[in-house]
């Protein structure tokens, strides 16, 4: 396969929060004491009187966003997603997802991506909790370019959003004039025999995956699917048509996440085979990424053999 | 009487109304909390019907001073106030806790006109305030927010993030008061969990701090008008001293009272209490 061009979603969020800045003033972002990590230091050094670092202290600063959206700014909250998600989960649910506060939640280092950190950093169960809240928008993209595209999008959407990001440098999976569209699945690649459904950075390993398959004579769909509440769930009904198996490819639980969602779709409308590809319901290790994502189930192979394995229970 | 005694009398005489209105309301529930709106009267009754700049007829005006409940429990008080005030029916009261009314369990911004934020799940509010004040500087907005806090909610560790953050933000026009009533939900403060010293705590947090009766509109009102000065350079903290269930001697400082309807025969000593302006001063 020829060499992707790799890069950082943290990078291109960091960046891309310097040019919402530029042009809307109620922009304002939040961080704990990460924001080096979350790359919120760019816009802090352009946007001073904008810039709020809460310490750490992730239920204040949430709920302080809530209160700060209630009076008229559009807060970016930013911390690691296991503290956005977990450790400030109340004060998401309560002051923000209720009342539905024009808060975005930056939920950075989403799935293994904070490898060397260990489990205690890694949010393999976070997509599973947010996408229980009603009222929030779930967006996990694909990749650098699809963050600085989305960014405009979900300051201007007004609303409660939760954005994962990876911390890693991952494969560049569209061009330069993609256009991000809140609730829209994206087409990768046109095929009849099964379609491979991933979220957030996985696209990258999938589409290898897909490459694999053609070679061993399988013409697969792929759909990146970055907006996972509001699901769209024309185009995943449209791909149980079309191919007549499905498989789901996410940096996350088996449980309650992207193959979760795809599942209840199909379970009432289509029931095609549905074969899941993620972490296997346990907590993981510490170590390099790629090395991770291959031990806790999420290998090129793993892809492969699900798509197979679907196929053949295929009515 | 001059002219400050007259409307400290009338005042008085809102406030008892309120009361009336909030028992009325919880005994038509069957569920409610009482003892801490009781104890909540007072201080809302200055707040909105003195020392807030507000429009009823226009509650999104931007200009406007914000209150924040953090103690939702006391939903019941603030309804009741924005009723008294104008904000909604006073008979939409009747409503409270009924399915479809506006006037949910807890306080829910998207529901009620005049409540500026959902609260509830207690720890919050000061955080919401500090957020809202957060705003206002970015928006150079000089409104205040006030934010009624319990005591008992003092144990959530959260209202301490917000309290550093005010200090090392050096918020303005940021007021908590705290309803000083000394009983929660399963007993008194110092049974389960103490939050004393309150003063020195706050203190040591960087804000300043007063203390009043909370029933005492005599008291409320200056203290009130010092809190607002002092507030144009750093957060102020008000510990409010009350009695929880305030106004009807068999509710006063009871915990059994913190979250129960009267039955009918309590409601109705409750009434013939209140009718007679309130057991204590």
């Amino acid at each position: 396969m020829k060499e992707k061009k790799l890069v950082a979603q943290r990078d291109a969020y960091g960046l891309g929060l310097v040019e919402l800045g530029k042009t809307n003033p109620n922009i304002a972002v939040l961080d704990a004491d990460v924001s080096k990590s979350t790359k919120t230091e760019y816009f802090a050094k352009n946007f001073p009187e904008r810039f709020f670092n809460f310490g750490i202290a992730e239920q204040n600063m949430m709920a302080a966003a809530a209160g700060m959206a209630k009076s008229g700014m559009v807060p970016f909250v930013n911390t690691f997603s296991f503290l956005a998600t977990y450790r400030a989960a109340d004060q998401l649910r309560s002051s923000v997802v209720y009342p539905k506060a024009n808060v975005k939640i930056a939920a950075t280092y989403g799935g293994l991506s904070d490898s060397f950190d260990g489990p205690t950093h890694q949010s393999i169960a976070d997509i599973a909790m947010v996408r229980a809240l009603p009222n929030l928008t779930v967006v996990v993209p694909a990749d650098a370019v699809e963050v600085e595209k989305a960014l405009p999008v979900l300051a201007n959407y007004n609303g409660p959003v939760w954005l994962r990001l990876s911390r890693n440098p991952a494969p560049i999976i569209y061009s330069d004039d993609y256009e991000f569209t809140l609730g829209k699945a994206s087409l990768l690649r046109d095929g009849n025999d099964v379609t491979l459904i991933s979220c957030g950075t996985m696209a990258g390993r999938v589409l290898e995956a897909a490459e694999r398959l053609a070679k061993d004579g399988l013409n697969p769909r792929v759909l990146s699917i970055s907006t996972l509440k509001p699901l769209d769930e024309e185009a995943i009904l449209a791909a149980a048509e079309k191919t007549g198996a499905l498989v789901t490819v996410e940096e996350h639980n088996l449980l309650g996440g992207l193959g979760g969602a795809v599942s209840e779709v199909v379970a009432g409308k289509n029931p095609v085979p549905v074969k899941r590809v993620g972490i296997p319901d346990t907590f993981a290790d510490t170590g390099a990424y790629d090395a991770l994502l291959d031990k806790y189930g999420l290998s090129v192979e793993n892809i492969v053999t699900a798509a197979k394995e679907a196929c053949a229970r295929k009515r | 009487m001059d002219k400050n005694k007259l409307r400290v009398e009338e005042l008085k005489k809102t406030a008892n109304r309120i009361r009336v209105e909030i028992v009325k309301s919880i005994y038509g529930a069957g569920s409610g909390h009482l003892g801490g709106s009781l104890s909540a009267t007072e201080i809302l009754t200055a707040l909105y019907f003195e020392k807030m700049r507000i429009k009823p007829e226009e509650p999104s005006w931007e200009g406007r001073d914000r209150f924040i409940l953090s103690k939702g429990h006391a939903g019941p008080a603030l309804y009741t106030t924005l009723a008294m005030r104008g904000y909604l029916p006073v008979q939409e009261l009747g409503t409270l806790r009924k399915m479809g009314s506006r006037l949910s369990g807890h306080p829910a911004c998207f529901k009620t006109p005049g409540i500026e934020m959902t609260s509830g799940s207690l720890g919050q509010g000061l955080s919401v305030g500090l957020g809202m004040r957060l705003a206002g500087r970015v928006k150079k907005e000089d409104y205040r927010v006030f934010v009624l806090l319990g005591d008992g909610e003092l144990q959530e560790g959260q209202n301490w993030e917000a309290a550093m953050a005010a200090s090392q933000f050096k918020i303005n026009n940021l007021i908590a008061i705290v309803d000083y009533n000394r009983v929660q939900l399963d007993g008194t403060i110092d049974e389960i969990m103490e939050v004393e010293p309150l003063t020195d705590k706050w203190t040591a947090f960087g804000w300043s701090v007063l203390q009043m009766d909370g029933h005492d509109l005599n008291e409320i009102l200056p203290t009130l008008d010092q809190a607002i000065s002092l507030s144009k350079s750093g957060p102020v903290v008000i510990i409010a001293r009350t009695n929880k269930g305030k106004g009807v001697s068999f509710m006063e400082n009871k915990a059994e009272w913190h979250g129960k309807a009267p039955t009918e025969e309590e409601f109705r000593q409750a009434l013939a209490e209140l009718e007679q302006g309130g057991v204590s001063k």
